[in-house]
């Protein structure tokens, strides 16, 4: 029998079947891993061990009378700190709520509760999930369970480090440009960005409105279509949230990938990429087209001005939903004067560098002047990425490409400059400003031994035909490469 | 040059937040870097393209409006428990109004 705290979601659910372990005592195994690994690894920013037991009890208790289980039950794992839980800390990685916690649950949160799932505690990410590596979190950054000395990429960077250094079965975590699939390629774990509308954002606290999603970060690409058939659905609590039947997303799986066609964007390998990256990735393409996949050579010609779209696009979301942070409601106060004097002296010492320099640009690109050369300008380019998408789709099945142009980079390396750290976001805010689901699927290692992400786009809603490419993908030995 | 100390200051103080010195400087540098780098958006030639600010309208049905139906939440004293000057059933802040 392997570790336990190396199970999938179908190994759990045989071992507490077979009563090889009892719910409590897998999550006493996590908790002491944790306990363990967590000073070093600086992944968790809260337990949450009295819910957790209580959970597992609930579940023991089921097993015991011989109850049907839900398809999650006894499965520990980890959330964001930007998600809400309940009478459990969530800060967003940020001073300004220091000590806040939440009233409610997220609605992603209660299904997958629902479900069985036994929340362990909260992951360490970027401020408000602004960054690309982790360095942003104001309670330190997370390493990479890979290679300590390295970044777990971000800002979902301790969902990622959670699942690949085994001290949760499966995360949750947030995609704005990026967040989910990056840290899943940095980490190597697969990693789902669903498409937008896909899963409830009640109860995620908002950075980018028209960008933000909730996904998987797990051990394998069937865990993942697991939790997605539990948290996707619509959400009266959520008005974005839409009505598209939900499939049980584990039934594809398995099914050959003969005849579909991937397209191969010449875009996502022009100058900036790691030849090590490159060569991982066009490796895993032809083992796509080894299973069966036709290539398909396409042009997704505004690729180049995603970047600058999006920072203008999510900054200035950003700086609107940040608004709320003025000391009255939640979080640390600062004295001033006045009301105003009290405003900008609590978020002035609440926010990191990183979310200050956000709300600058967004402030900047939707103020008098400004507003049609920067924001209106951003949403029209939207639209034509939004148009690249929609129509390479009707030529092929699914986009593929690297998940990021880097493998996972030494901590401070890239601090210095911000628009670097930008730059390197190109694969993925191009998906996120189209709506359409990506997946990010571990891809062989670089010779410095790092992870490489093959990153699997298909169009809205497109989750099933996703998982199944990464599925196969990753049977026929993608991370092996 | 894109961005003045200036703008930063003006910008900040709409945005309700207090930079140091030093913020105001290296934000400008940033901030200069990154208006300058958005400016490739010029290239684009986007007339008659509408703008796009949700993409769900465009891909699914929009059925996402519901009848409003009054839910209470009784969530104040868990509310208030987290605020930094609670005053039940109130939020305290500085005066705003002259006596």
């Amino acid at each position: 029998m392997s570790a336990p705290a190396t199970w999938t979601i179908p190994e759990v659910r045989s071992a507490l079947d077979t009563r090889k372990i009892s719910a409590r005592e897998l999550v006493e195994e996590f908790y002491g891993r944790i306990e363990q690994r967590n000073p070093e690894l600086n992944i968790f920013l809260a337990l949450s061990p009295e819910r957790a037991y209580a959970q597992a009890d609930k579940i023991d208790a089921a097993i015991a009378a011989g109850d049907a289980l839900p398809s999650m039950a006894g499965v520990p794992i980890a959330v964001k700190d930007i998600i809400s839980t309940r009478g459990i800390p969530t800060t967003c990685g940020s001073r300004i709520l220091e000590g806040y916690r939440p009233a409610y649950d997220a609605t992603a949160v209660t299904r997958l509760e629902s479900a069985g799932a036994i929340v362990l505690g909260k992951t360490n990410c970027d401020e408000f999930a602004m960054g690309s590596s982790n360095e942003n979190s104001a309670y330190g950054p997370v390493r990479n369970p890979v290679a300590p000395d390295y970044v777990p990429g971000g800002s979902s960077g301790g969902s990622a480090a959670a699942v690949a250094a085994n001290l949760a079965v499966a995360a949750l975590g947030t995609d704005t440009g990026g967040s989910i699939r990056q840290p899943g390629s940095f980490t190597g774990v697969p990693a789902l960005n669903p498409s937008y509308g896909r899963v409830s954002r009640y109860g995620l606290i908002a950075y980018a409105s028209s960008l933000d999603r909730i996904g998987p970060l797990t051990r394998t690409v069937r865990d993942a279509a697991t939790v997605m058939s539990v948290i996707a659905g619509r959400d009266s609590r959520d008005s974005t949230s839409v009505s598209v039947p939900v499939p049980d997303y584990t039934t594809s799986l398995g099914r050959s990938l003969h005849g579909l066609r991937i397209g191969i964007p010449d875009d996502y390998f022009g100058e900036g990429i790691d030849p090590d990256v490159r060569k991982k990735v066009e490796a895993g393409i032809a083992l796509l087209e080894k299973l069966g996949c036709r290539r398909v050579s396409i042009r997704m010609p505004n690729t180049e001005y995603a970047v600058a779209a999006y920072y203008i696009i999510a900054t200035a979301e950003a700086s609107s939903n940040l608004a709320r942070y003025d000391g009255v409601r939640y979080g640390p106060r600062v004295q001033g004067a006045t009301l105003i004097e009290m405003y900008q002296k609590t978020r002035g010492r609440g926010f990191g560098a990183e979310v200050k320099r956000r709300i600058v640009l967004g402030t900047y690109v939707l103020s008098a002047g400004y507003y049609d050369a920067y924001y209106l300008k951003g949403q029209k380019v939207r639209t034509l990425i939004a148009r690249d998408f929609r129509e390479a789709f009707e030529k092929v099945d699914a986009i593929v490409g690297p998940t990021s142009p880097v493998p996972a980079f030494r901590l401070g390396e890239r601090t210095a400059n911000p628009l670097q750290m930008y730059l390197a976001d190109i694969y993925t805010v191009t998906g996120s400003l189209a709506g359409v689901p990506g997946i990010s699927v571990p891809s062989g290692k670089t010779s410095a031994g790092l992870p490489v992400g093959l990153q699997i786009y298909g169009p809205a809603f497109g989750e099933e035909r996703v998982l199944q490419m990464a599925h196969g993908f990753e049977q026929a030995g993608g991370q092996e490469l | 040059m894109k961005i003045s100390r200036e703008d930063v200051l003006k910008v900040a103080a709409l945005a309700n937040l207090e930079l140091s010195d030093t913020e105001v400087d290296t934000f400008r540098g940033h901030l200069d870097d990154i208006l300058t780098y958005i400016d490739k958006l010029n290239e684009v030639d986007t007339t008659g393209i509408e703008p796009l600010t949700q993409v769900v309208a465009a891909t699914a049905d929009d059925s996402s409006l519901r009848e409003d139906v009054i839910v209470r939440a009784d969530v104040i004293t868990e509310v208030l428990r987290g605020a930094p000057d609670p005053e039940a059933p109130y939020f305290r802040v500085p005066r705003v109004i002259e006596k």
